[in-house]
């Protein structure tokens, strides 16, 4: 009977349930809140909501919000993973161990970096993405909705996918990019980077699929008149960015597979023997692991681009320099991805080249700091939130920039490969590059997307305490490292003296940690207090970019007429010219309707990645034809759109142009 | 009333052109994919290039693969890929029942060229030399493997296609599908010329 049972469910048994105590409190409380958002909805009575509004819905915007929702979550879930790292390094010390043992340590180290990554990055990037773009260049929708709903749905099952290794069974301990030989079969027999295989290729085909919807939607969708060369630096950012997607992403599915393969099939990619070779593997990874930093901080850098020029009320300096410096950072990104192992036997010339090309990558984000700040320069600055994070990044940027540079330097990068100055700089980068840019995002476009301003107030209480927090929290690192200090390090001897350092850093983590729970209060006192900071112009920071131009929040069609675009900053010139446009009549608008394709498609994909994780053959060959199924009825099923007529625009129009028939 | 019925005419004249627009972008679209599918077999074969000498002791690809029967392969999917383009030929004159034998010759043909590389799959496991066996083989039965699991799918694509056909009349979706199939189908031949190339003929000589 157990051995039946044991043939059913693969590798899976009770030894699968979490044995430490800090895992089991974090299943339990996370099963929990899980539980009562259940019940809450049932007592609400919101199922059929929460299906119909959101759970087919094929509307940008909404699909934007839902990646923003659990990108936080993640986020939350990752900072914790990095408070438990600052606590561990500051107290696991000498005669002491801290509180988590050292397999425990090197899974939370790997799952911090991956779901903040992943998880957290992407997830804002994308949610941001989809709540802007298609407005900022004046288009009705993206150019494919129900694959829009697919990409949200496979990143949000890959998400769940990467939680439940907390209650079942144990995370990868091999680090955030899982180096084999260590990742193998052999030395790391447990599920843990089954689970990091497949919680990251089911969210990444979720972002291929993006990229290639949002090349298509910038390309072909744009408003009347607006050329490329009139197109805001957002979307330039975003096109930049999901080029990069298109080309890195498919190297990504072919590294995680070849890993999968070898350690589900017994193949030989990278293995330590069998004709094996594991430096391809660190090749392939950084083919893609590279190019995925420039990912992530383009979309960041075309915020900053809108917020700036906005807050400073001009236009952007050096726009054409600007285009330029995006796609010579996606064409150099490709060239460069040797430097994350200098160290590993590649020789002198080889590591000059790719030397001097990391550091050329300087040349063109330099173009972009400087044209945000002469953007600032005889501006009529107003100093909002968003411009708090803005002045953050480039403070910390700049710093962190040039720490990598130095480390673009060989013979340096062999004295500071995998300390902690690298982990200093790497989050340097990403946390003041990225996050920031996103915080910034969200605070700027909120207004646009749920009718009402955040509290301004706590919001920039927010972004001193991140700013100082990171400070105090990364500089320690900084020395740490110079003085030898190695990464992904549970424990050290006390006479190297380091703790006092360490303890600063724990502090400054802490710090950071108000700041994210003044973000929380923010959104808290922010809804609370809606009616104070009502957006009814829909124009509420006095923009310049066409989703402006549209009512906050917009309509299910975004725009009743299709914006006609004559030159940048298009919204900006339409308020300031004299001339009003001729008005049209509406015609009907063709919306695609929902649909649930999208979220069976996740699920079965989730299903396939457990079952093979746990080998329950059964069950993957279920998930399979669920999902060949699923795709097949949705190709061949008839009409995907829906009409809205001339009468029920008018009927939301009128209203919103004070009584008057356009 | 003749000016209502103009402006009737002009909105759907104008969804008509909506339509045209959204054909293209599916196909702007579709080329957009194939191009990542090509980055994803260029990895492959950059694994198979590094992994092809590491035969770990085995035998090498110039003893394992018969060219004759590579060459007979490359042929059997040209001719797919020759019956296809008759296929999409016919649908634009909306000759259904060409279209459905055009579309079966072609799918006929792609079976035989699958169970052609199973057949080999299956000699290679048979005589010891399975995937376990060295990096060498595991990166020749992934490249190989993975364009089989292309044509596997598009297999099913053609199979639904015909169903559809069957069924129904040629419409514009299905003037649409059969264009995207026969970019796939065309995109999965040039793939296996370079297999071909690369793994067979290159292998073959012994490079
Ligand atoms: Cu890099």
């Amino acid at each position: 009977m157990m051995n039946n049972l044991a043939n059913i469910l693969g590798k899976l048994n009770v030894h699968a349930l979490p044995s430490s105590p800090i895992t089991a409190g974090a299943v339990i409380g996370g099963s929990i809140a899980v539980l009562a958002v259940i019940a809450l909805i049932t007592y609400k009575k919101r199922w059929t909501w929460l299906y119909k509004e959101w759970i087919t819905t094929t509307n940008h915007k909404k699909i934007g919000v839902m990646y923003i929702i659990v990108a936080v979550l993640m986020l939350l879930r990752g900072a914790s993973d990095a408070g438990m790292m600052r606590l561990q390094q500051a107290t696991s010390v000498g005669s002491a161990h801290g509180l988590l043992s050292p397999n425990m340590f090197q899974q939370v180290v790997s799952a911090h970096g991956t779901i903040m990554i992943f998880f957290a990055g992407m997830g804002l990037m994308f949610g941001l993405i989809n709540l802007v773009l298609p407005l900022m260049i004046g288009a009705r929708d993206v150019a494919f909705p129900f694959m829009n709903s697919t990409s949200f749905w496979l990143f949000a099952f890959g998400a769940v996918l990467i939680n439940l290794s907390l209650g079942i069974g144990e995370f990868s301990a091999a680090g955030w990019l899982a180096y084999p030989p260590l990742s193998e079969l052999k030395y790391s027999p447990g599920v843990g980077v089954d689970y990091w295989i497949w919680s990251l290729q089911i969210a990444g085909i979720g972002s291929l699929l993006s990229g290639i919807n949002f090349i298509v939607t910038i390309l072909k969708m744009r408003a009347p008149g607006m050329t490329l060369m009139k197109m805001p630096m957002f979307a330039w950012s975003v096109l930049g960015a999901m080029t990069l997607v298109a080309f890195a992403f498919p190297i990504l599915t072919v590294t995680l597979t070849l890993l999968a393969l070898d350690r589900t099939l017994g193949m030989h990619f990278f293995s330590a023997g069998y004709g094996g070779n594991a430096m391809m593997y660190i090749n392939l990874i950084w083919a893609w692991g590279h190019p995925e930093v420039y990912i992530l901080i383009l979309p960041a850098f075309g915020i900053f681009s809108e917020i700036v020029s906005t807050f400073s009320s001009k236009r952007l300096f050096g726009y054409k320099s600007m285009v330029w410096a995006i796609w010579a950072i996606v064409f150099l990104s490709y060239g460069v991805w040797l430097h994350h192992f200098f160290t590993m036997g590649a020789g002198a010339n080889v590591n000059a080249v790719f030397g001097i090309a990391t550091m050329l990558i300087a040349v063109p984000t330099g173009v972009k700091i400087f044209n945000w700040l002469f953007t600032m320069y005889r501006g009529r600055i107003r100093f909002t939130s968003p411009m708090i994070w803005f002045m953050g990044f480039v403070f910390l940027f700049t710093m962190g920039g040039v720490a990598g540079v130095l480390m673009a330097v060989p013979p340096i990068d062999f004295q500071l490969h995998n300390s902690l100055f690298l982990v200093a700089h790497f989050h340097t980068m990403i946390v003041s590059g990225v996050l920031f840019g996103y915080f910034a995002g969200i605070t700027y476009w909120f207004p646009k997307t749920f009718g009402f301003r955040l509290n301004e107030k706590l919001g920039k209480y927010a972004a001193y305490c991140w700013i100082v927090g990171f400070i105090l929290a990364f500089l320690p690192l900084y020395i740490l490292g110079i003085m030898g200090a190695t990464r992904r390090m549970d424990h050290y001897s006390a006479s190297l003296g380091w703790q006092p350092l360490f303890i600063v850093a724990g502090i400054g983590a802490s710090i950071i940690f108000i700041g994210l729970g003044l973000q929380i209060l923010q959104v808290i006192v922010s809804i609370w207090k809606r009616n104070e900071t009502k957006d009814l112009s829909g124009d509420p920071w006095s923009a310049r970019t066409l989703e402006w131009s549209t009512t906050s929040p917009p309509p299910e069609y975004n725009f009743a007429l299709l914006p006609v675009v004559n030159q940048r900053d298009a919204y900006w010139a339409s308020k300031h010219s004299k001339t009003k446009t001729e008005n049209d009549s509406y015609s009907p608008i063709y919306s695609p309707k929902n649909t649930s394709s999208g979220f069976f498609i996740g699920l079965f994909s989730l299903t396939i990645g457990f079952s093979i994780i746990w080998h329950i053959w059964w069950l993957l060959i279920i998930g399979f034809l669920g999902l060949v199924l699923t795709i097949i009825l949705r190709t061949t099923s008839g009409e995907h759109e829906k009409v809205i007529t001339v009468s029920q625009i008018e009927k939301i129009e009128i209203p919103l142009n004070g009584g008057t028939k356009a | 009333m003749s000016s209502d019925i103009e402006t009737i005419a002009i909105k759907q004249a104008a969804h008509v052109a909506e339509k045209h627009e959204e054909d293209s972008k599916t196909l702007f679209g579709f080329w957009l994919y194939l191009m990542t599918d090509c980055v994803l077999f260029a990895s492959l074969f950059a694994t198979y290039a590094v992994l092809h000498n590491n035969t770990f002791g085995g035998q090498s690809a110039h003893q394992l693969f018969s060219l004759p029967y590579a060459l007979t392969e490359t042929l059997i999917l040209l001719t797919s890929s020759f019956t296809c383009g008759l296929a999409v030929l016919a649908a634009q004159s909306k000759r259904k029942n060409q279209v459905i034998s055009w579309l079966s010759v072609t799918f006929v043909l792609g079976i035989s060229f699958l169970s052609m590389e199973l057949t080999e799959f299956s000699r290679l496991a048979a005589s010891n030399n399975s995937w376990h066996r060295s990096g060498f083989l595991s990166s020749f039965f992934t490249l190989v493997g993975t364009h089989g699991l292309h044509i596997t799918i598009g297999l099913l694509w053609m199979f639904v296609m015909i169903f559809r056909l069957y069924k129904g009349s040629i419409g514009r979706t299905t003037i649409r599908q059969l264009t995207l199939f026969s970019l796939f189908w065309h995109f999965l031949d040039v793939i296996w010329i370079f297999i071909f190339t690369i793994v067979y003929l290159l292998g073959g000589i012994g490079v």
